[in-house]
């Protein structure tokens, strides 16, 4: 567990609609000194007496540890709760509460590999940041980025700056290729013959990504979206089934163990129709008649 | 300058402010956002004997001011907790209320016995059985929803813990909580820790199915203060008027601030859990406490335990 994390009263100083989303910039002490690519954020919404008491977590899209303002850091949100609207509502300078750094970030390769960051939607937010870093190493960084429709691709004009090649999927072939962002990726790894594939997104996506990284020889590091209550590690809700080094299936924490896992070590045979089962061959796992 | 420190069961605590049990994992979580020793004492997630998995998501839901959860006891096991969470809470000088478990009541007798081996035992200020947890998978296994249950539990923990102060945890779901409470303290249970969660559901209106994976879940946050409060108030009135003997009572249930609080105090809670508070705020129980301390000097009032129960000493004229 990564000591370094900080609970600040921060402020929104920036509210700008991108597409299907806002992206918010907050200012947050402390959190963007510490953070790296893949780590997230907790915020609590609705003010100090609010009937929404679970934080909202959000992958961290950007950081600058020094401004005008102190160090901020960037989030993406798809105000599609009452949470998430009562966030993009606000306008500069309304305080929030702000955990964070929180959970693993994407292990950087040792080697300049060459690399490939898959978006879905929004979940793109991270890896510009990512694409930077791998870049700074040496690593030839590639970007594909899917979503249903044009509006819903988060970063497309950033990834451009951000990496070496970007390729577009859309579902209803409004922007780039029609298809899934699955249907390209494995020639995209074919052709920069990639190491390592990062992707962030749905779980269906991570887990086709994580298929075709395996079939053309790369390794897939996921960040997966899971519901949290507290980010912290305390709740226990956001719990998924992980095979450990030891070949061993537990429930894990995608708040503390993850969000970033090697895809191979997801159990995706346990989701289905939004609903996580826990293995039977899981530490613990319920005997007939359940827990 | 108020006086914080309480005294439960002839152990005295700094401070009334605990932790909830299943809110605040086994410390070290917390530990990054204050001391955790500088709570009156750190409650711990309750164990089992085996470890155990816990049920598949989704496992909670929002609802208004509260939460639903499901977790389904998911723990290392009692063997696991006593060489690695026990000592690491007793390295950090936190005094631990142990919530422990079983799926029959020999079960809870022998995770009081192998904790009680812990190498960090001392630094167990109590034990809370928790007879009252919602998420179940046999309904007829909420040992508090029956007094003969709820006392077969408390007398094997009593026997198996002699010296140690027990809490049994008590559901407000039954018809008459007073009952269970004399069944729990006749048991040998040296106190009583009050409310667990209420059993609750949610419908998932997109998918028209429960939104829980394990279908029902135990209610919590400030939507349940006010049973908190309820169910505090009968079992003190109780112990006043001579019903059942007077035992310290622990108040638990949609504590998110320091007047929260003071609203179980004043009903009869020797010393305050908070719970589902530190989902939203990491810092919560350490807020609280210096929130509660603040209230109790607003009032005039220079020791906390003046405070308990002092509601029933202001009844409205009947």
């Amino acid at each position: 567990m990564s000591a370094g994390v900080v609970q600040v009263s921060g402020e929104l100083i920036a509210n700008r609609k991108v597409g299907a989303y806002h992206h918010l910039t907050l200012v947050a002490p402390g959190v963007a000194e510490l953070a790296h690519p893949g780590q997230f954020v907790a915020v609590a919404v609705g003010g100090p007496t609010s009937a929404h008491l679970l934080r909202r977590c959000f992958s961290i899209h950007k950081v600058k540890p020094s401004g005008t303002f102190g160090g901020t850091v960037d989030v993406v949100v798809a105000a599609h709760g009452p949470g998430t609207q009562w966030l993009t509502g606000l306008r500069p300078h309304d305080p929030v509460d702000v955990v964070g750094p929180l959970g693993r970030p994407f292990p950087l390769p040792a080697d300049p590999v060459a690399c490939v960051l898959v978006g879905g939607g929004y979940g793109s937010a991270p890896l510009f940041w990512l694409a930077q870093e791998l870049r700074a190493r040496g690593c030839h960084t590639e970007m594909v980025l899917g979503a249903a429709s044009e509006d819903r691709l988060f970063g497309v004009v950033e990834a451009r700056r951000a990496a070496d090649g970007v390729t577009v999927t859309t579902d209803d072939g409004s922007a780039g290729r029609r298809g899934w962002v699955s249907d390209v990726l494995g020639e995209v790894v074919d052709r920069t013959s990639a190491g390592v594939v990062y992707a962030c997104g749905p779980m269906g996506m991570l887990r086709s990504v994580t298929e075709v990284a395996a079939g053309h020889g790369a390794v897939a590091q996921v960040a997966v979206e899971e519901s949290m209550a507290c980010g912290v590690g305390v709740c226990m809700t956001c719990v998924m089934p992980v095979t450990g080094n030891d070949g061993v299936t537990r429930m894990v924490r995608s708040c503390v163990e993850g969000p970033v896992f090697r895809g191979d070590r997801v159990r995706w045979d346990a989701f289905e129709d939004g609903i996580g089962r826990v293995p039977d061959d899981a530490v613990g796992a319920p005997r007939a008649g359940g827990h | 300058m108020v006086d914080m420190s309480t005294t439960l069961a002839g152990t005295t605590l700094p401070n009334p402010v605990m932790t909830a049990s299943g809110c605040a994992a086994n410390g070290k979580e917390l530990h990054r956002f204050f001391p955790v020793s500088e709570l009156g004492a750190f409650v711990t997630k309750t164990v089992m004997r085996d470890p155990r998995s816990g049920r598949g998501t989704p496992r909670m839901a929002e609802t208004a001011s509260g939460m639903l959860n499901s977790i389904g006891l998911q723990g290392p096991g009692i063997d696991a907790f006593a060489a690695e969470d026990l000592p690491w809470l007793d390295s950090v000088g936190a005094r631990a209320l142990v919530s422990i478990a079983g799926n029959t009541a020999e079960e809870f007798g022998e995770v009081a016995e192998r904790l009680a081996d812990s190498p960090a035992f001392a630094s167990v200020v109590g034990v809370e059985v928790n007879i009252s947890c919602p998420n179940v998978a046999n309904r007829g296994l909420v040992f508090a929803c029956d007094a003969v249950s709820s006392e077969r539990v408390v007398s094997i923990v009593r026997e198996r813990l002699p010296g140690t102060p027990i809490f049994a945890k008590l559901t407000p779901d039954v018809t008459d909580i007073v009952s269970i409470a004399a069944a729990a303290l006749a048991a040998g249970a040296d106190g009583l820790t009050m409310i667990n969660t209420l059993l609750g559901m949610v419908i998932d209106t997109d998918r028209l199915r429960p939104q829980l994976a394990g279908v029902t879940g135990g209610l919590s946050g400030p939507a349940v203060r006010p049973v908190a409060v309820r169910a505090l108030f009968q079992v003190t009135a109780a112990m006043r008027t001579g019903m059942l003997p007077s035992a310290p009572l622990i108040g638990v249930g949609g504590v998110r601030s320091g007047r929260d609080a003071l609203e179980l105090v004043a009903a009869g809670a020797s010393a305050v859990q908070v719970g589902t508070a530190t989902f939203n705020d990491p810092a919560a129980p350490r807020r609280v406490l210096d929130e509660l301390e603040a209230e109790v000097a607003r009032h005039g009032i220079g020791r906390f335990a003046d405070v308990v129960g002092i509601a029933h000493e202001r009844m409205p004229p009947t």
